[in-house]
C-alpha cells in the first residue's frame, strides 16, 4: 500500500464477536431465500404447514371476539396468571379426554403455542451437553429448541409404524453403558411431522415401558391428533402414563395458529416448575387469546368445524397420494398418512432433495428438503410435502411439476453417475411459519 | 431539483433473489421518501401493468435481482408502458446478465476476465461427463469456479479445489440454470467497484473500490453476503493506488462496453501481481445493508437518498 489513504474497515454488525455460541447457526440461508419465492401465488407450495384457517366462519368468530371485549374486556385486556385461565384449562382437559387422557385442570399450563411448552420443558430439564433423544425424522423446530439449549441430540429410527421400540431400548442401554442418560425422549407419535406416520397401538406401551425403565421423560407432542382422516382418535401416550409423560397440545391446527394457544399437561412437580419458568419467560400469556379460545369452545360448533377440516384435508391428502401414484418415476416412495398434514417422500438412490430445490422452485413448486428434520445430516434423499394449504387441484399441479423435476434430476444423475453434494447445512432450512 | 413527485420501486419477482430484492427495494423506497419523493414499492406481477396505466408514476426504479429484472424483462415492460426508468435498457441488461456473453463483450473491449468455458447440461450427457470434465480441468487448471450462466447472489456457485468434486458442483449449478460457466479461480483481493452516472455531463464515474474480506473460511457465498457481520468491508480497498486506478478505469469501461446506464457494479479480483480482472458486472446491484454499492456511496460522500433521487430525475429528463 503506497498511499496515505485511510482504509476504514466496516463491519455491518457492530456486535459481532459478542454473541452467545448458541447464535452461531443463526445466519442467512439459501434454502430460506428459496422459500421466500415459494410464498408467491405463482408457486405451488407443498412446503409450509399452514392450516387452512380460511375455512373458519370468520364472521361468527369476529362477532364472538367483539362480544368478548364488550362483556369481559376488563379481564381479557388485563394480565393473567402464568398457568393460564382456569376455565380454558378445564376446556383443555375435555379436549384431551377425546384421546383418552384423564387430567385435572391443575395439571395444565397454557403456553404460546405448544412451541413455548417445548421450550419451557427443555429449559427446566436440559443443561448444555445433556442428551435429548428424538425419533428421526422429527419436527424441525423441536430440533431448533434443543439446539438452542445446547443439547446433544441423538436420533432413534422410525419406520411406517413409528419409532422402533427395540432401537429405542438399545440406544438407551448403550447410553447407560457409556455412563450417560438421556433427559428427554421427544416424539410426535400421532400423524408425525414430517413423516406422516403414527406410532402403532402395540408399540405404545412398549415405548412407555422402555422410557420408564431407563428413567427418561417422554415428551409427547400432539398437535395433529384430532385431524384423523381415516379412523377415530388415537389413544395418547399420556393416557397410559400420567407420571412419565409431558403432553404438549395445541389449537394451532384445530382452530387457529394466530391465537397462539397451546398447552402442556404435566406431572404435578414438573407443572409447578413450568409455571415458574413461564412466569420468567412471558409473565403471562395473552388473556384475550385464552378467553377467545375458551369462548369459542364453549359457544361455537367446534366439532362441526373439526369435521369440516377433516373432510377438506382428506380430499387434499387423497389428491396428493393419487397424483404421486400417477406421476412419480419408479424408485420414488412415500408415506400414506392417516391424518395430519404431511407426506414424507424418499427419492431414488443418488438424488439430493436440497440440491434439487432450486430446480423445483424454477418449475414453480416447493417442498421442504429432508435434512432439516435431522440433527445429523441425514435425510438428503427425503422431502416433506404438505397437503394442508393448497386446494386439491393445485396439489395435483404441484405434484405433476415435481415429478418432472425428479425426472430431470434422474437424467442428470445418469449423466454424472453420482449425487450432487448439497452445500453444508447453514442457517434455517425450513420456511418461516407464515410461508405456505 | 426537478418536480419529481412519484416513483415506483420495482422489487421482488420470482428469482431466488426475491427476498434480497425486496429488502433492497424497501431501502431505495425509504431513501427516496427521505428526499420528499412519494415512493411506492411494487412487485412484478399481474397487477403491475394496470397500476402503471391507471396512475403512471414519474419514473420507475427497478431493483429486481435475478431473472425478471436483470435479464431485461422488467425494463421491457416499462418501455411498453412508457414509464421512464432508472438503469440500463433491456438489450444491455440481457447481455450483461448472461455472464458468458458479457465476458465476450468485455474481452472484445480489451478488459481482462479469468479464462472460462460455458457448457450446457446436454454436452455432458452427449459427450460423456468424465471425458469433458477431464478436458475442462486440463485446460483451465484448478481451483475453479462453477457458476450458473445467469443469476446472482452466488446461488449455485461452487469453488472446486479437487477435480473429483467438479461433477457435484456442475449438478448443483444445473439446478439453477441449464448452462454452466466454468471459470479459472484467480487468487487475490476481491473488490467491488460501483459506477454512477449522475447526469451532470461528467459521464459514468467509479466510486471508491470496496474490498470484500469474508470472515472465517473466506468464501463470499450467499450466507456471507446476507448475514450481517460475516464480511469485513474496506472502503477504499486495501490495494495499491495503481491497482485502484486501474480497477476504476476497468469498471467504467465495462459499464460503457456493456452499454449500461446510470449505475452498475463491477466485481473484480485483484491478483497477486496487482492486476484487476473482471468477475462480473451487475445492472441492478444489491442495496441491502450488507451490499457494497451503498458502502461505496458512503465512502464517496454521496447521500443514498439524493443518489436515488438524482437517478430518477435523470430518467425523467432522458
Amino acid at each position: 500500500m503506497g498511499d496515505d489513504t485511510t482504509h476504514s474497515s466496516q463491519n455491518t454488525d457492530p456486535w459481532r464477536g459478542r454473541y452467545a455460541d448458541r447464535a452461531a447457526g443463526m445466519v442467512a440461508s439459501e434454502v430460506r431465500a428459496l422459500f421466500a419465492v415459494a410464498s408467491r401465488p405463482e408457486i405451488v407450495s407443498l412446503a409450509g404447514g399452514m392450516p387452512a384457517v380460511g375455512a373458519l366462519p370468520l364472521e361468527e368468530v369476529g362477532d364472538m371476539m367483539a362480544g368478548l371485549v364488550r362483556d369481559r374486556g376488563a379481564e381479557a385486556l388485563q394480565y393473567g396468571s402464568a398457568q393460564g385461565d382456569a376455565s380454558l384449562r378445564e376446556s383443555i382437559t375435555e379436549v384431551m379426554a377425546r384421546e383418552g387422557i384423564d387430567a385435572d385442570p391443575d395439571d395444565v399450563i397454557v403456553t404460546v403455542g405448544s412451541q413455548q411448552a417445548l421450550d419451557l420443558v427443555t429449559r427446566i430439564f436440559v443443561d448444555p451437553g445433556d442428551t435429548v433423544l428424538t425419533e428421526a425424522p422429527t419436527y424441525v423446530t423441536a430440533l431448533g429448541v434443543f439446539a438452542a439449549y445446547q443439547a446433544r441430540i441423538e436420533h432413534v429410527p422410525m419406520d411406517e409404524h413409528g419409532v422402533v421400540p427395540e432401537a429405542l431400548d438399545e440406544h438407551l442401554t448403550r447410553l447407560a453403558a457409556a455412563g450417560r442418560r438421556a433427559k428427554l425422549f421427544y416424539t410426535v407419535p400421532t400423524f408425525s411431522n414430517p413423516a406422516g406416520v403414527t406410532l402403532a397401538a402395540e408399540r405404545r406401551p412398549r415405548v412407555l415401558e422402555i422410557c420408564r425403565r431407563h428413567g427418561v421423560l417422554v415428551l409427547e407432542d400432539n398437535p395433529y391428533g384430532l385431524l384423523h382422516l381415516d379412523a377415530g382418535p388415537t389413544r395418547a401416550l399420556r393416557a397410559d402414563d400420567p407420571e412419565g409423560v409431558v403432553y404438549l397440545g395445541s389449537f394451532s391446527k384445530t382452530l387457529a395458529p394466530g391465537l397462539r394457544v397451546g398447552w402442556a399437561c404435566a406431572p404435578a412437580a414438573v407443572r409447578a416448575k413450568l409455571v415458574l419458568a413461564a412466569e420468567s419467560a412471558m409473565l403471562s400469556h395473552s388473556a384475550f387469546a385464552q378467553l377467545a379460545v375458551d369462548r369459542y369452545l364453549r359457544t361455537q360448533p367446534w366439532d362441526e368445524q373439526l369435521k369440516e377440516f377433516r373432510e377438506m384435508y382428506r380430499t387434499r391428502r387423497d389428491a396428493m397420494l393419487d397424483a404421486l401414484s400417477a406421476t412419480m418415476p419408479p424408485g420414488v416412495t412415500w408415506t400414506r398418512p392417516a391424518g395430519g398434514f404431511f407426506v414424507w417422500l424418499t427419492l431414488p438412490e443418488g438424488l439430493d432433495a436440497k440440491a434439487m430445490l432450486p430446480r423445483a422452485v424454477g418449475a414453480r413448486v416447493a417442498y421442504v428438503p429432508g435434512t432439516g428434520f435431522y440433527a445429523d445430516g441425514s435425510g438428503t434423499a427425503n422431502m416433506r410435502l404438505s397437503y394442508c394449504f393448497p386446494p386439491a387441484e393445485r396439489i395435483r399441479d404441484g405434484v405433476r411439476r415435481l415429478a418432472d423435476v425428479v425426472g430431470t434430476e434422474l437424467s442428470l444423475r445418469d449423466t454424472f453417475g453420482r449425487a450432487p453434494a448439497s452445500a453444508p447445512d447453514q442457517g434455517p432450512q425450513t420456511p418461516a411459519p407464515d410461508l405456505a | 431539483m426537478s418536480d419529481l413527485a412519484r416513483v415506483i420501486v420495482l422489487a421482488g419477482g420470482l428469482s431466488p433473489e426475491r427476498e434480497v430484492s425486496l429488502r433492497s427495494g424497501a431501502r431505495v423506497a425509504e431513501a427516496l421518501r427521505r428526499t420528499g419523493v412519494e415512493a411506492e414499492l411494487r412487485d412484478i406481477d399481474g397487477d403491475l401493468l394496470p397500476a402503471l396505466a391507471a396512475d403512471p408514476p414519474d419514473a420507475a426504479f427497478p431493483v429486481l435481482h435475478g431473472a425478471p429484472g436483470e435479464d431485461g424483462m422488467a425494463r421491457e415492460v416499462l418501455e411498453l408502458a412508457g414509464v421512464p426508468y432508472v438503469g440500463a435498457r433491456p438489450d444491455a441488461c440481457r447481455s450483461t446478465f448472461d455472464k458468458s456473453v458479457a465476458k465476450d463483450l468485455l474481452g472484445r473491449a480489451g478488459l481482462p476476465t479469468p479464462k472460462s468455458v460455458t457448457l450446457p447440461r446436454e454436452a455432458f450427457h452427449d459427450l460423456g461427463a468424465a471425458a469433458l470434465v477431464d478436458r475442462v480441468t486440463a485446460v483451465l487448471g484448478l481451483p475453479l469456479f462453477v457458476k450458473p450462466r445467469a443469476g446472482g447472489s452466488a446461488f449455485g456457485v461452487t469453488r472446486v479445489e479437487d477435480a473429483a468434486r467438479l461433477p457435484e458442483a456442475l449438478m448443483a449449478c444445473f439446478a439453477y440454470h441449464d448452462q454452466a460457466l466454468i471459470e479459472r479461480c484467480v487468487a487475490g483481493t476481491e473488490i467491488a467497484v460501483a459506477v454512477a452516472d449522475l447526469g451532470d455531463g461528467a459521464g459514468p464515474r467509479a466510486l471508491p473500490a470496496v474490498e470484500i474480506a469474508p470472515v472465517g473460511e473466506g468464501i463470499y457465498d450467499y450466507t456471507a453476503r446476507y448475514t450481517a457481520g460475516a464480511v469485513d468491508f474496506y472502503a477504499p480497498a486495501r490495494i495499491s493506488a495503481e491497482a485502484a486506478e486501474e480497477a476504476a478505469r476497468i469498471a467504467v469501461e465495462a459499464h460503457v462496453a456493456l452499454g449500461l446506464r446510470d449505475l452498475s457494479r463491477t466485481d473484480l479480483i485483484v491478483d497477486q501481481e496487482g492486476r484487476p480482472q473482471v468477475l462480473e458486472t451487475n445492472v441492478a446491484p444489491g442495496m441491502v445493508e450488507t451490499s457494497t454499492y451503498p458502502i461505496a456511496l458512503a465512502a464517496a460522500g454521496i447521500d443514498f437518498g439524493e443518489f436515488c433521487r438524482t437517478l430518477c430525475e435523470v430518467a425523467v429528463q432522458r
